[in-house]
């Protein structure tokens, strides 16, 4: 691990910079109890974690409540991230993603599906997608990577991780026999990974 | 145990699975090395998808977040001392202690796979304050006390009168991610599900079964859901004889 180092105290959270800040140092600082370490990590990682829960969560209100939960959250556990089994940006979202996932399933019928705001047939919106992230250099690497999947594998992967539904819920909505979305999802994530380059593949 | 469950790893790493299916994977992972490695580097791609829908919180967000931090402790690391073999070696076995501690260590080594779904049947009943506090105020309540290294303490009350017991949990670290602590009650030299315990470091759980009759409790950590055994399987936390009031 890094020595200690300073962090600037007003890290820009300027979309598209790659996160400049040690985030497993700030982790393990926030895990001392250390809040000046933590809004330098929420400087740091807010836009991915709010854009995410807005994107699953689709109601901006409920995104905010994800979000600030799953915040807390980090904070409470950070000193069980261990750098040996992830990054620490993939471990946060992986929190803020369960979180989501969680309230959209438990809202169901209420809020999601009966909601004017953002309904529309298409399940994925890759026009505010791109349009919200169009500065990230990430971002244009990551669709691109998303573009090598088959369409499949696609939409499988993107009605899961950012519609929320499960995997047999997928198969549904793509017409694929009950058992078979499952491996499109994986097959999709290995391809995405591979292709990224990122988890030591 | 299906030979299709490592293909759940994709619908996992992005939280595409059902609570059973989750529950199953879960439990299929503690056993898993490969599927576990395969997970993080999933979850490391399946992460990666949120840089395309960056988007800055509302301004107000930043301050809450800041306020709601400022009044929560955040846990302590999950201490070796408390889960691993370390606290089990340095205590010597005593007479309630061997049925245990075999169980688990026999379970471990042969890496038994247990097939049978039946997560959450017992989930813990977390007791009103005033169950336990019936038990303290028992006149034949008793009070057994287990301190660990890193500052937490487990204390369980029983009644023999009530046929009663309650445990109650000082600053514990949660179980590890997918793991969760059950508690269990000795008859004899056979260990018996008295629980499970949920996260959070304070908590009083009321164990079911016949503590009038028990031999001494333990503490294990299992995968979540419990032991589909009947037995201990996971490493064992504490084991406390009742013959020591």
């Amino acid at each position: 691990m890094d020595p200690l180092r300073p962090v600037s105290d007003a890290p820009s959270p300027a979309e598209g910079a790659s996160v400049a800040p040690d985030l497993a140092e700030l982790l393990k600082l926030s895990g001392r109890g250390d809040q000046g370490a933590f809004s330098q990590l929420y400087d740091a990682v807010s836009p991915r974690v709010f854009g995410l829960a807005v994107r699953v969560v689709r109601d901006r209100a409920q995104a905010e409540e994800v979000t600030q939960e799953a915040l807390l959250e980090i904070w409470r556990t950070a000193s069980r991230f261990d750098p040996d089994r992830g990054s620490p940006l993939a471990w946060m979202l992986t929190i803020v993603h369960r979180k989501s996932v969680d309230r959209v399933r438990s809202a169901e019928a209420s809020t999601r599906r009966d909601t004017s705001y953002h309904q529309q047939n298409q399940p994925v919106d890759h026009d505010a997608t791109a349009e919200a992230a169009h500065a990230s250099l990430e971002a244009r690497r990551v669709r691109t990577a998303l573009g090598s999947l088959t369409p499949v594998q696609r939409e499988a992967l993107e009605l899961a991780y950012f519609g929320g539904y499960t995997h047999t819920e997928v198969a549904g909505l793509l017409d694929l026999p009950v058992g078979t979305a499952k491996t499109r999802i994986r097959d999709g994530l290995i391809r995405l990974r591979d292709t990224m380059g990122v988890g030591g593949a | 145990m299906s030979i299709d469950i490592h293909a759940l790893s994709g619908a996992y790493a992005v939280d595409a699975l059902d609570d059973i299916e989750r529950a199953q994977f879960e439990r299929h992972l503690a056993d898993c090395p490969a599927c576990r490695a395969e997970v993080a580097s999933l979850q490391e791609a399946s992460a990666l998808m949120a840089e395309t829908v960056l988007e800055a919180p509302p301004a107000g967000l930043r301050d809450r977040v800041l306020a709601d931090i400022a009044t929560v402790r955040p846990l302590p690391p999950l201490v070796t001392g408390l889960v691993s073999g370390e606290a089990v070696a340095r205590r010597p076995a005593r007479r309630w202690f061997p049925g245990l501690v075999a169980a688990a260590a026999v379970v471990t080594a042969i890496g038994v796979g247990v097939g049978v779904t039946q997560p959450w049947q017992d989930e813990s009943s977390q007791v009103q304050p005033s169950a336990v506090d019936r038990i303290k105020a028992a006149d034949d309540v008793q009070s057994f006390s287990k301190d660990f290294p890193d500052g937490s303490s487990a204390t369980l009350y029983r009644s023999t009168s009530m046929n009663k017991a309650a445990i109650v949990t000082k600053n514990m670290a949660d179980a590890p991610s997918g793991k969760v602590y059950e508690l269990w009650l000795q008859h004899d030299d056979r260990m018996v599900a008295a629980g499970l315990m949920p996260d959070g470091p304070d908590n009083v759980v009321e164990l079911s079964g016949d503590p009038a009759t028990a031999d001494g409790f333990g503490i294990t950590v299992e995968t979540d859901g419990g032991s589909t055994s009947g037995e201990p399987e996971g490493e064992v936390v504490a084991v406390v004889g009742f013959d020591q009031a």
